[in-house]
């Protein structure tokens, strides 16, 4: 077990370090700089080299990763390029921000994905049909989508702010002020992710009842509710589990759409900022937070996993 | 949907959907009056034409509109001009339907868009951009794969290793954030062709690992039956043996896979357009369309801008209702 949470340890380090360099490198090689971003066309040529030869822009590209490199190992991750404050206290906000976000909508979705899940896949009918029809929809509409028609929805009744994520004069303190504008990014990644694990919730659901246990648990008189919520839940609750790892990408991706479409001040949005400005620093920070996130996410979601189910260990 | 006669009936349905986007896709010149640029300055953000039969005074006439009448030009507001009927002509000038007046009263079933452009042409054609992208992408993604899951598979040893780990990898990471990363290597404005090609690559890039996973688990198995032992011993090659003998089977889950992608590559594109790093603006394609409708007037005003985002619906529960009973669809939201 503590070989195991090593090498996921080790592999979570590995994903930081190599997304942030990507991204920096990558970020680099674009053509134009932040430079001639921000100053354009009409600069003088002087006055851009010596902005360049002050951010360090005129460096080669080896040169100039490498010393971000150096210099990220020792937790100094440089300077934005069009903010000019330092990288680490640009991103803590925005990233707190995009976690609440994602914590939110998989908290929503798996409280309503779940339950249903299990209520769809132990009966047939009317209900489960209806449950599978509702995921079917909601599948089909993924966060970008789901987002623009709620916020289609909340324009048209006026029930929920459309932007953003605090008011200007919040009417009931800033904690709830901030619940208020989460409602409709939140449920925008949360609902097509609760119909994901409705359906995966169902299907193995399923395929626990049919289980020769069940039937003999079943016969030996215990109530059927009490079967289903508690010996049926425990076996299939561990395939739904597996899944968690993959969704925490899902979830970041569907993050990104709505910060977009709801202007919610996220990572994802700072990014994008980020890379139009060419502000490489701040773009392979986000990067780098986006992938300490990834990690910490798969790293817990292989954690409950191992503890769940031993056959996991070992891979 | 309960039992199989559901699940047929859906992918009827789904298969329906489906064939019949794109064919509005291929046919956009015929079914849609007016091509994707054509603007009609007096007419910006107006709203849908509706086609009446019956005049105001209840006679009855063949399919006629009425001309907008601008009321407001500050608010955009327009009203029925009731005083004259404009037919409406059939098959005139390779178009289905089309206004006998396009000049001062044109046909625009979905209304127009803030550039006065007719959004129901548009939408036809940003239908091939958004299909044809995204179907491109698909296929990109099988062929790279097929080849990757189908050598992995076959070659085993230390050549898999570090094929899966390297798919892992991609597959870990956020796929949106990816394409991002590497959209921006370019610059961020581009030539529509460059943009096509750009993102089918980037998206085929992204997609292939699903598909080279599965494929390469689906070659493992079938490599050591009789039927590919067979084929070894008769003296074909190892690339005969993947090509010809060990990807057949894996035939019903590219289909699966591919299904469950080109929707993931429609709404990747619209996200990338929406955001600007896709399509550039005068060419229409379901992103830009969103891009162009992007606020908030939008939603209490002008709602018939979004119809592309309905469209993206309409596709999307398309595909994934031709999967009824096959598949979940975890992949599909990636």
């Amino acid at each position: 077990m503590a070989r195991y949470a090593i090498r996921r340890l080790a592999f979570s380090l590995f994903l930081v370090v190599a997304v942030s360099s990507a991204a920096f490198v990558l970020a680099r090689l674009a053509p134009g700089d932040y430079v001639s971003t921000a100053f354009g066309i009409e600069a003088h040529r002087d006055t851009v080299e010596q902005a360049r030869e002050r951010l360090g822009l005129n460096k080669p590209i080896l040169v100039q990763y490498g010393n971000w490199l150096a210099a990220a190992l020792r937790f100094d991750f440089g300077r934005s390029l069009q903010y000019d404050r330092p990288v680490i206290e640009l991103i803590p906000e925005r990233a707190a921000n995009t976690a609440l976000l994602a914590v939110t909508a998989i908290v929503l979705a798996t409280a309503i994905g779940i339950p249903l899940g299990v209520v769809a896949g132990s009966r047939r009918g009317a209900v489960s049909s209806a449950i599978a029809a509702a995921s079917l929809v909601l599948l089909s509409m993924p966060p970008l989508l789901t987002s623009l028609f709620l916020l289609f929805m909340a324009a048209r009744t006026g029930w929920f702010p459309i932007a953003g994520m605090r008011s200007a004069a919040p009417a009931y303190g800033p904690f709830l002020d901030v619940i208020y504008h989460l409602v409709i990014p939140a449920a925008a990644i949360g609902l097509p992710l609760a119909a994901m694990l409705e359906r995966l919730q169902a299907q193995a659901t399923s395929e626990a009842v049919a289980q020769p246990f069940v039937a003999a648990t079943l016969a030996r008189g215990i109530p059927r509710a009490r079967v289903i919520w508690r010996d049926a839940l425990k076996p299939s609750l561990r395939s739904v589990t597996s899944v968690y790892g993959l969704i925490v990408g899902t979830l970041l991706s569907g993050s990104f759409a709505v910060e977009v479409v709801a202007a919610w001040p996220g990572l994802g949005s700072l990014m994008l900022d980020a890379l139009r400005a060419r502000d490489v620093y701040l773009v392979a920070g986000c990067a780098g937070a986006g992938a300490i996130f990834l990690a910490s996410g798969t790293l817990v979601s292989d954690i409950a996993l191992a503890l769940v189910d031993p056959r996991a260990r070992e891979q | 949907m309960t039992g199989a006669a559901g699940a047929d009936r859906a992918r009827v349905v789904g298969g329906a959907i489906v064939v019949l986007s794109i064919a509005a896709a291929l046919l956009a010149p015929v079914l849609g009056p007016h091509g994707p640029g054509d603007q009609f300055p007096g007419l910006l953000n107006a709203p849908p034409t509706r086609p009446h039969l019956a005049g105001d005074d209840g006679s009855w006439h063949r399919p006629f509109i009425y001309r907008w009448r601008l009321v407001d030009r500050l608010e955009q507001r327009y009203e029925e001009d009731r005083s004259a009927r404009v037919p409406l002509h059939w098959f005139a000038g390779g178009h289905l339907a089309s206004s006998s007046d396009d000049r001062t009263a044109p046909l625009m079933l979905l209304g127009a868009d803030s550039f006065g452009r007719d959004v129901w042409s548009r939408l036809l054609f940003g239908a091939r951009a958004s299909l044809g992208i995204a179907i491109v992408a698909a296929l990109g993604s099988v062929l790279l794969g097929a080849t990757i899951g189908g050598f992995a598979g076959y070659a085993g040893g230390t050549a898999d290793d570090v094929l899966m780990r390297g798919t892992d990898f991609i597959m870990v990471l956020p796929a949106m954030y990816v394409v991002l990363a590497l959209r921006s290597v370019l610059p961020l404005v581009l030539a529509p062709t460059a943009v096509f090609l750009l993102l089918t690559g980037i998206f085929a890039i992204i997609g292939a690992p699903f598909m080279a996973r599965g494929v390469r688990a689906i070659v493992r198995t079938e490599r050591d039956l009789d039927y590919s032992t067979a084929a070894r011993a008769l003296g074909a090659s190892g690339a005969r043996v993947v090509f010809r003998h060990l990807l057949p089977a894996a035939r019903g889950f590219i289909g699966v896979e591919m299904t469950l992608l080109v929707p993931a590559f429609v709404v990747a594109e619209a996200t990338l357009s929406y955001i600007g790093l896709g399509f550039p603006d005068p060419i229409a394609s379901w992103g830009t369309m969103l891009h162009d409708a992007s606020n908030v007037r939008v939603f209490v005003d002008f709602p018939w801008l979004l119809s592309p985002a309905l469209a993206m619906f309409a596709v999307v529960l398309g595909l994934n209702l031709t999967l009824q009973g096959r598949a979940t669809g975890v992949e599909s939201m990636r």
